[in-house]
């Protein structure tokens, strides 16, 4: 089956003044549909034609296929982000995460430094992720596409750090995306909905 | 136009009016935290324009910088002399902020470390760490970018020398340029564009990711000595262009100053050196 292009979870204002109507125009219709309809062009004839969007991204990445990586992992990565994300979002967690970033990293204020650092750090394009490792919760950086996935973790929050996810709305200050990002966008629920897959 | 003179160790800095006007679209963020851990403190004093009657002067405030620091070159041109191929805004942004960050940062991871010519700095980058690979590698690419640039007006075209040499190494101008476009619009991610001067004389095309240049020992892509360069970061486009890359590399080429490169070519990288960019 093709990958698809899932609209968004909410209305293209729903993030502001976070993030605005225009850039979520830009980053769902433009960015993110050109890498589904490049992956999709890519698998069509291939032994992945049916193959899930994960499935894909785990084959190209084994098989060294660079081009179909880009694409099919930023397809997944973009679908990923926008749930990662809900109006009236952000703040400290409750649930089961909130637990676990306890236990793992002593408090919500130090994950929050880290993932932070993670996403100002990702030098040129790249992603902040906090995922499931099979023990414990961990915080990493990707370049480009590059996706959690690969190295056997379960992803649970990413935030897309390429420039074209806050260049309108933040220009160069990229740590003030980072900071309101995790103050007032992040899905929670979302992230608890991941946690309890993945442990 | 603006120009002001850098001699030797002075420096130019231009900072924003907190109320910088903005286009509609575009949402500006107060200024805080930045990337930068060394916060020009200038820009929260005072906004201060040097203009173009204080040719020599500065009323900029200088810091304090340690010997054999680097600085901020000024702009050649006024920030809107690019328009309408590149935005005034994004030509403020990326030399006032981008560049000058990486400026900072470079200077930084410097400190205590002998002095060393720039160019130097590139060729062991990739082996000196991220630090110095990146605000080394960003200071240099820039400094080549916005110097090699200047008004539409003033494109000029290339010397008969480097016209000689796209020639033979292409056939001619125009396929040197659906090469080189080429080669930007397909580098993923953030990066850079290079026509240069590879060992064996030749001018040849290539990109590198992020903050690399060609001088850049271990660098991705063929080595070279680069004339020319086009920053496909998606901060050097992204306020006019957004998505439409291809766009912004096919208008770019009307700020190419063919003056400068030509320079780049005849005096530096055809004899083999890497050209000075400060």
């Amino acid at each position: 089956m093709k990958i698809e292009l899932a609209p968004l979870p909410y209305d293209y204002t729903a993030l502001e003044p976070k993030i605005g109507k225009r850039t979520l125009e830009i980053h769902h219709d433009k960015h993110h549909a050109k890498y589904v309809n490049v992956a999709n062009q890519m698998i069509e004839g291939t032994d992945m034609e049916k193959d899930d969007c994960a499935t894909i991204v785990m084959k190209s990445h084994k098989a060294g296929n660079q081009g179909l990586f880009n694409n099919a992992a930023q397809a997944w990565n973009h679908d990923f982000y926008w749930k990662c994300m809900k109006p009236g979002g952000g703040g400290k967690p409750t649930g089961a995460i909130a637990d676990q970033i306890n236990k793992d990293f002593g408090s919500y204020d130090e994950f929050k430094k880290q993932f932070e650092v993670a996403g100002n750090t990702a030098f040129g394009s790249g992603w902040a992720w906090l995922s499931w490792d099979g023990s414990k919760l961990v915080v990493d950086k990707t370049i480009g596409a590059g996706n959690p996935i690969t190295d056997g973790k379960k992803p649970l929050l990413t935030m897309d750090v390429w420039e074209h996810a806050y260049y309108l709305d933040y220009q160069n200050m990229r740590a003030t995306y980072c900071t309101d990002f995790l103050d007032s966008l992040v899905n929670w629920d979302f992230v608890n909905q991941n946690f309890a897959s993945a442990k | 136009m603006l120009s002001l003179l850098a001699a030797g160790g002075a420096e130019a800095f231009s900072a924003f009016a907190p109320s910088l006007s903005a286009p509609k679209s575009l949402r500006l963020r107060q200024e805080s935290v930045t990337m930068s851990s060394n916060d020009n403190p200038m820009s929260r004093r005072a906004a201060v324009v040097v203009t173009a009657g204080l040719l020599g002067s500065f009323l900029a405030p200088k810091e304090s910088k340690a010997e054999g620091a680097f600085s901020l070159p000024a702009l050649p041109y006024d920030y809107k002399s690019l328009e309408p191929y590149i935005d005034e805004e994004t030509m403020k942004l990326h030399h006032d902020k981008h560049f000058n960050a990486y400026l900072t940062n470079l200077n930084k991871a410097l400190e205590g470390k002998p002095a060393a010519k720039l160019t130097d700095i590139q060729k062991e980058a990739i082996k000196a760490g991220p630090a110095i690979r990146n605000n080394g590698g960003g200071y240099y690419n820039h400094a080549l970018f916005f110097k090699e640039m200047g008004p539409a007006a003033n494109s000029g075209k290339p010397s008969a020398a480097l016209q000689k040499a796209i020639d033979a190494s292409f056939g001619s101008m125009d396929k040197m340029k659906e090469e080189f476009n080429a080669a930007a619009a397909k580098r993923f991610g953030s990066g850079w564009a290079w026509l240069g001067v590879t060992p064996e004389g030749k001018l040849a095309i290539t990109s590198t990711p992020n903050q690399d240049n060609p001088l850049m020992e271990g660098c991705e892509g063929q080595k070279m000595i680069p004339v020319l360069g086009l920053d496909v970061w998606e901060h050097a486009y992204y306020l006019k262009y957004q998505n439409r890359r291809p766009e912004y590399i096919t208008n770019w080429w009307s700020v190419v100053n063919w003056e400068a490169v030509s320079n780049n070519y005849e005096k530096f990288a055809a004899k083999g050196i890497p050209v000075e960019v400060v």
